[in-house]
């Protein structure tokens, strides 16, 4: 048997840092071998919600063996308003880190776009903090509740879109990017599927190396049950299909390889 | 029943073919155990089956393929293989580098279709067959024979023609009389059955009033479904002298034992695994502690002693 197990984290810390948007601080060894981009199944303690949640990694402590999630409570009675409920000292299962991360070494010497939309801009702060280039952080958000803004602002240059208009540019973080007149050499993103699918055709017309961090409803989350497949370009060697798992072959893909 | 001191012996015999104890993992929750080598010792296994494997690659269905369920799941995957070929080259080798039986499950859209692989099969080093007849997720998956006696019958007795390996027939949950699909099976050749595959079901988003699949359908397996299975492995034991294998929300070991108590010489554990990738460990180990707490020496002196 290998490394990897199903563990029990322990809550170092949980605040609400936006109206239904948790911030939650867990103690596990997965913090070891944790990178940007990379996933934790986290498991609530009701027993009749079998499935793991899967959860982008925020920040990596690795000195604490602490990982911090961001994520969005999607309801009520859900796993994520379990999660939201929880107090330090509290315990749940995990399995960590899961799937590859965003490929940090494409960067070097290179101008940045970092971009986040919705709840996929927590995974954009470790990124941030772990790439050593020129960075232009393109964050996206519904209004004016502009989470991990100050973070981002500590590592990079941020631009900021919003929705109504309350902060930055009105609009989505292509429009910021036009707005801003900003050009980059690579791109990084995660958001939600619309976003990424814009991305992909912008990335298209200029020309630039782009990586994409998808999401899909998921099941066993380490690449057994088929159920977070995307579409790729080519047949894929593995599945002999054109489909790749999001859990072990990505979540992050070069954006020319997958259709979304 | 033997004295409480003497080790139990876990060993049970499927159609002849022996498995160190009575645990496997239920077809499409394990692909073939590459991807749960960091949880899971595969030689502590009586037998892996794999994921059904098709004369060709198939892609499957739209995503999202599964919805989460009070306690169980759903899902629509609809049989995404690699196909035959690939699978003999590198899923079987894979394998045999353990000591564990290999079940090879097999679905197809025709009699030739599983003609067509069972043959394939004949001339590998793999233990078992198990004819997936009871997909509820791809309309020619198998299902339109599983549903009929009189078919399940003939695509029975059409695969054993061709087989070298004993054939399980898995049976879906989807029929009135599950008794009498066990003896159809039965009376085409097959050398045991497997039951329950997972129950038609449908969820819907009432917030954005969408189906949660993009299949609509879905098959619900997990816990929620246990005590149906249990209840069709007890009649599936009463109609038939073959062998069984229970699979349907086995979670624990205490699942497990229900199961064989019911009437299944062994049992298949499939969507536990997502809970608790290791959770079939704990079931040997769990079903071995029940034997020596109630002195049992082997697994067959409890099959299907429910009184």
């Amino acid at each position: 048997m290998g490394e990897r197990k199903r563990e029990t984290a322990v809550v170092v810390s949980q605040e609400e840092i936006a109206d239904g948007i948790f911030s939650m601080r867990i103690r596990t060894d997965a913090a070891e071998n944790a990178a940007p981009g990379q996933f934790i199944s986290m498991y609530t303690n009701d027993p009749s919600k079998l499935l793991p949640r899967p959860i982008s990694i925020c920040e990596i402590e690795k000195e604490n063996r602490v990982l911090r999630v961001v994520y969005r409570v999607t309801g009520e009675k859900t796993g994520t308003e379990l999660f939201s409920r929880m107090k330090e000292g509290d315990t749940l299962p995990i399995i960590a880190p899961l799937g590859n991360g965003f490929p940090l070494d494409r960067a070097e010497g290179k101008t940045a776009f970092l971009i986040g939309g919705g709840i996929g801009v927590p995974p954009i702060l470790e990124l941030a903090k772990q790439l050593h280039c020129k960075k232009q952080i393109v964050a996206g958000y519904r209004d004016s509740q502009t989470f991990l803004r100050r973070e981002f602002e500590q590592n990079g240059e941020l631009y900021i879109s919003t929705e109504d208009g309350s902060v930055g540019t009105k609009g989505n973080v292509l429009d910021a990017i036009r707005e801003n007149n900003l050009r980059a050499d690579i791109i990084y993103a995660c958001g939600p599927t619309p976003m990424l699918r814009a991305i992909k055709k912008y990335a298209g017309e200029e020309k630039v190396e782009c990586y994409l961090s998808l999401e899909e409803r998921m099941a066993c989350g380490i690449g057994a049950c088929l159920a977070c497949v995307c579409r790729t370009m080519e047949k894929d060697s593995h599945s002999n299909v054109n489909n790749k798992r999001i859990c072990k072959d990505g979540p992050v893909f070069l954006s020319t390889e997958v259709e979304i | 029943m033997n004295k409480m001191n003497q080790n139990p012996c876990l060993e049970v015999n499927i159609a002849g073919v022996t498995w160190k104890n009575p645990v496997t993992v239920a077809s499409g929750t394990f692909a073939s155990g590459a991807e749960y080598t960091d949880f899971v010792d595969l030689n502590r296994l009586g037998a892996v089956t794999t994921k059904g494997v098709a004369s060709i690659p198939w892609a499957g269905n739209p995503t999202p393929r599964v919805a989460e369920t009070h306690s169980g799941m759903m899902n629509a995957v609809g049989l995404q293989n690699p196909g035959i070929d690939l699978f003999c080259k590198r899923d079987i080798p894979f394998l045999r580098q353990f000591d564990t039986k290999i079940v090879v499950n097999v679905c197809g859209k025709s009699e030739e279709d599983y003609c067509e692989t069972v043959e394939r099969l004949a001339g590998e080093d793999v233990d078992m067959l198990e004819i997936n007849i009871s997909c509820p997720n791809v309309k020619e998956g198998g299902i339109a024979f599983g549903q009929n006696p009189k078919a399940a019958e003939e695509i029975t007795r059409a695969v054993k023609r061709y087989a070298k390996q004993p054939v399980i027939m898995k049976l879906s949950p989807n029929v009135t009389d599950i008794g009498e699909m066990a003896r159809a099976v039965e009376a085409g050749g097959a050398d045991a059955v497997s039951l329950i595959n997972t129950i038609t079901g449908m969820k819907i988003d009432i917030n954005r009033r969408k189906f949660l699949l993009a299949n609509r359908t879905g098959g619900l397996s997990g816990p929620a479904i246990h005590p149906v299975a249990v209840r069709m492995v007890y009649e599936a034991a009463r109609a038939v002298k073959l062998p069984i294998i229970g699979m349907g929300g086995i979670f624990s070991a205490e699942d497990a034992i229900e199961m064989i108590l019911a009437g299944a010489t062994a049992v298949s554990v499939g969507t536990a695994n997502f809970h608790n990738p290791s959770v079939t460990m704990e079931i040997v180990d769990g079903i071995e502690a029940y034997m020596r707490k109630y002195g049992f020496g082997t697994v067959g002196e409890m099959v299907g002693i429910v009184e």
